[in-house]
């Protein structure tokens, strides 16, 4: 796997390995948030931000320390800490630095602090054995596929408001049957992209 | 021996790591403090802190700035209601005028005084008495009393009564508008706090239809605009419309209804003590009011 290119990561991120659809992971923000576009374009670019900035430092942490003392089996306890404290840290920056940014991120960065997309996607680098590059391109492409179905999802839900429903299923149980469809055409990149080709 | 180092080594690494990461961050805020308005703190403490997104901002801190940078009204949150608004007015040295209140008004008094056209079985709910041909009620304007405005209100201001019409405690109500979006055929509607009088129906049916299925709607006879001093009751598709501007609450009209379809408030609170569950809301709002 750890000589895969960085073009192969990519798509391994945003599509075969999606994190919401084919992994299944940060499930909360996709019914959440997706009622309409504007709030999942901003919870999608914290978490493509976060997912980014998490993924080179948990790589480091994880190369230069735990792999070393042979202390592996405590990458979950040590990320979660370093994911959080790097969220905390990157509000203080931004605050400073760019307060444009910070409101527009608004409340999705301190929200994602705890969200599972962002410490299973860097769970995945891990266990894929990635390099720096290819963790950071992993990470970034991780950001970008959530972004791709929170974003599809976000349209169908905007548009299905307008469909007349039955009041039992109208909202959320609406929003599940086009989350499965969504999933089904998202399994089928496994058929598309060769694996490992 | 071996395990122990390893125990000794994760408390080291896992405690160095939070150690460092610590001083970072206290550091980090040090660096990148950032002044901020006072009274933004101020009105954060304040506001409810649950990030609804009630009052249409991303969360309380925005709302906050917001508020101070008078972006948004000072009785903004929803959450907090009047309360708030009043200690954020104090906050920011600002007059908050409370605003009329609204209740839903009650457009039926037909409930069981409105023959049904057969007896439903089924889902005990007015969206799906109404998909069965509009509804068992012989008048297609009138209240199915099946209670979808009791699930919808989430404060439970209101409670069907023995009549089959839905009762709106006042002392609970908190004016969000949902049983009025939640019914089906907009037997709700909301009056102010000072309208007094209401027509309680809504069907444009003519006299001989309504005089059929129902002994309290309006038949369209227009005694009531007659006898109005103020002019205020107009009769129109066959129902009595009261404009609310020019009544002065004289009680005439409601006296002189032949149907006792139009009704003062206070008449509408007696039949509300006449159920038992609106009855024992009433006393303790009363024992509040003492």
């Amino acid at each position: 796997m750890a000589e895969e290119s960085i073009l192969s990561v990519l798509m391994q991120g945003v599509f075969v390995q999606n994190l919401i659809l084919i992994q299944f992971l940060g499930l909360c923000p996709f019914i959440g948030v997706t009622k309409d576009t504007k709030s999942s374009a901003g919870m999608s670019l914290a978490v493509i931000f976060v997912v980014t900035m998490a993924s080179v430092a948990t790589y480091l942490i994880y190369t230069f320390l735990l792999d070393p003392m042979g202390l592996q089996f405590l990458r979950i306890i040590s990320f979660i800490v370093v994911i959080a404290s790097l969220v905390q840290l990157v509000e203080f920056v931004l605050r400073k630095m760019s307060p444009a940014i910070y409101r527009s991120l608004g409340i999705y960065l301190p929200l994602i602090t705890t969200n599972c997309a962002v410490l299973g996607s860097v769970l995945l680098n891990i266990r894929a054995g990635y390099d720096f590059a290819q963790s950071v391109t992993f990470g970034l492409a991780a950001g970008i596929g959530f972004t791709i179905v929170l974003l599809i999802m976000a349209g169908l839900r905007e548009r299905s408001s307008f469909v007349h429903v039955h009041s039992s299923v109208k909202g959320v149980p609406h929003a599940f049957f086009f989350a499965t469809l969504l999933s089904m055409a998202f399994v089928n990149y496994f058929e598309v992209i060769p694996l490992g080709g | 021996m071996d395990f122990i180092n390893v125990i000794i080594q994760s408390v080291a690494v896992l405690g160095g790591l939070g150690f460092a990461i610590g001083i970072m961050l206290i550091a980090a805020s040090r660096i990148f403090h950032v002044e901020t308005d006072p009274l933004v703190e101020e009105v954060l403490e304040a506001l409810p802190g649950a990030n609804c997104g009630a009052c249409g901002y991303a969360g309380c801190s925005t709302f906050a700035e917001a508020v101070v940078s008078e972006d948004a009204p000072i009785d903004g949150c929803p959450v907090g209601g009047f309360e708030l608004a009043q200690q954020i007015g104090g906050i920011l040295g600002k007059e908050v005028s409370q605003g009329e209140k609204q209740y839903p008004v009650v457009r039926c008094k037909g409930g069981v005084n409105c023959v049904n056209r057969f007896d439903y079985v089924g889902v005990q709910d007015c969206n799906a008495v109404m998909m069965l041909s509009e509804g068992e009620k012989g008048c297609s304007y009138g209240c199915m009393g099946r209670g979808t405005c009791v699930r919808a209100c989430p404060f439970g201001a209101i409670t069907i009564g023995e009549d089959r019409l839905p009762h709106i405690n006042k002392n609970l109500c908190t004016s969000c508008g949902l049983c009025i979006e939640s019914c089906p055929n907009d037997i709700l509607v909301f009056g102010k706090e000072s309208e007094k009088v209401h027509v309680r129906c809504r069907s444009h049916d003519k006299p001989k239809a309504v005089k059929a299925v129902c002994t309290t709607g309006c038949i369209g006879c227009k005694i009531c605009e007659k006898n109005c001093p103020e002019d205020a009751i107009k009769v129109n598709n066959f129902l009595a419309e009261i404009d609310q501007e020019k009544c002065t609450a004289c009680g005439i009209c409601v006296e002189k209804c032949p149907q006792g379809t139009i009704e003062m408030k206070e008449t509408g609170e007696k039949t509300k003590k006449s159920t038992k569950q609106s009855a024992d809301s009433s006393e303790t709002a009363e024992a509040d009011a003492g």
